[in-house]
């Protein structure tokens, strides 16, 4: 049995005595369920995906055999530690305002020497056989802002427009289930099934949601970016397919990064 | 907190800085949908015209998440109860059973769904209906006891129906699909989940 295979059945083996255990009237159903996320903190699979990402940052690779030490994730050439949570922001060489994820793309195409597609050709892992490397070099970096306070400033003209589009994008519905992120995500204290939903149009919302992505999927046995969580909700909203580093992808993260300044950066998490 | 005066008085320090004047609502809207459509490609069985709003999605994204004016509400509701298509035979309500079923399922309209199907209405993602599913959301109402409270009737069982085809129709910008409208769920779908909630011996009448 894969690794993936089994952590499904043990999360799903575990969901079903808990919720066993709250049909006979033991305990409400949120509070197994809050037991079962506090069971899942214990050992987090995601040090492996860090442990990957760090080798991955240090080691000379593509065309250039040269590592990504000298990239610019916003701090200046090789600052890692705190650079998750000042972005997305605005980068002049790219004239662009990037993403963790982008921005890695562009220093493997601009240190490295890759082609961008080939940077970008495995954006989500998707078992052993197909690891992805940006998901792991998410997992180094973003680790590394783990403790500091999400600071992502709004000061370039083109990073007030990318937020503003963002909110738009947010509210945006359409698809055959006339769905948007405002759906499931704009209300206090909701559920979708027994999931709870983060309320994101509010600081305390955004905070909480914001700061625990990227996160080791137990019903997937993968690491998941933040690329990854839009490009699943859009495909549950019913929406055609979110491409990878696309600028929605940016703006929507840039809107609700921001909504989540001043919170505490606590990822990569755990979930479910 | 809700956002926006913090947000607002950073764009308006860098619109002012800037000696520019900041782009109009109505522009950045039309940047975002512009931009939607260079954002994701076709995938499955969803094609890019899923991003071509209809009139009553384009002004349900327009109010940031709050109901609409009173007048825009009653514009969208009416405009959506006259599109409603009832079952030209008459009958209103299908098999509970299967209305169940349809009820549970939550494939359907994803771009990595079969599209031969299933289709279903995932109804407990967001209510409560039968009792013995403890795994229900809460993003719409209880619907337990949906028949027994407001009785059996033929006006209750037209509600039923109307509201599983297009809720729009008496709640504007309402979050649930429209079902009907929307071709998700064919029409003796639509008169089973009407079932499960009308028919005095379903589980939700109980």
């Amino acid at each position: 049995m894969t690794a993936k295979a089994a952590a499904s059945l043990w999360s799903i083996a575990a969901l079903s005595l808990l919720l066993a255990a709250s049909a006979s009237g033991q305990s409400s159903t949120a509070d197994e369920i809050a037991k079962y996320r506090a069971a899942l903190q214990e050992g987090n699979p995601a040090d492996l995906w860090e442990l990957r990402g760090e080798a991955l940052w240090k080691q000379k690779r593509g065309p250039k055999q040269a590592s990504l030490e000298q990239c610019d994730l916003g701090l200046g050439p090789g600052v890692v530690k705190g650079a998750y949570a000042r972005l997305p922001a605005y980068f002049a060489d790219a004239d662009r305002v990037m993403d963790l994820e982008t921005r890695l793309v562009w220093c493997m195409v601009t240190l490295q020497g890759y082609s961008e597609a080939e940077a970008k050709k495995q954006p989500f892992g998707a078992g052993n056989d197909r690891k992805s490397d940006i998901e792991a070099l998410v997992a180094f970096v973003t680790a590394n802002s783990r403790g500091v306070p999400m600071d992502v400033g709004l000061n370039h003209p083109k990073e007030v427009e990318m937020y503003r589009i963002g909110e738009k994008i947010f509210y945006f519905r359409g698809g055959p289930h006339d769905f948007g992120c405002v759906t499931c995500h704009a209300d206090e204290g909701k559920r979708i099934r027994l999931q709870d939903l983060p309320k994101l149009t509010t600081r305390e919302g955004a905070q909480k949601a914001y700061t625990t992505w990227p996160a080791y999927r137990v019903s997937q046995g993968e690491l998941r970016s933040f690329q990854w969580r839009l490009y699943d909700c859009f495909r549950q909203q019913r929406f055609p397919e979110l491409m990878f580093g696309s600028d929605a992808s940016i703006a929507l993260t840039l809107y609700l990064a921001r909504n989540a300044n001043g919170g505490i950066f606590d990822a990569p998490a755990i979930k479910r | 907190m809700v956002l926006g005066g913090r947000a607002g008085a950073a764009m308006l320090a860098v619109a002012i800085g800037a000696c520019v004047t900041a782009p109009s609502d109505e522009e950045i809207a039309n940047k975002a949908t512009a931009m939607l459509k260079s954002s994701f490609k076709a995938s499955g069985q969803a094609g890019l015209d899923r991003l071509d709003q209809d009139a009553t999605q384009r002004v349900c994204s327009e109010f940031g998440g709050k109901p609409p004016p009173k007048d825009v509400a009653e514009k969208i509701e009416k405009l959506n109860l006259a599109m409603i298509r009832y079952p030209a035979d008459g009958k209103l309500l299908g098999d509970w059973k299967s209305g169940e079923r349809i009820a549970q399922e939550g494939r359907g309209k994803q771009f990595s769904d079969d599209p031969s199907g299933p289709v279903g209405a995932n109804c407990y993602a967001c209510h409560q209906l039968s009792p013995e599913e403890l795994a229900y959301g809460t993003i719409g109402p209880s619907l337990y006891q949906f028949g027994k409270l407001r009785g059996y009737g033929a006006e209750t069982q037209r509600y039923a129906y109307g509201k599983i085809y297009n809720p729009d129709a008496y709640s504007a910008c309402s979050n649930m699909p429209r079902f009907g409208h929307n071709g998700i769920l064919t029409e003796q779908q639509i008169k089973d989940v009407a079932a499960l909630l009308m028919d005095p011996e379903s589980p939700v009448n109980r």
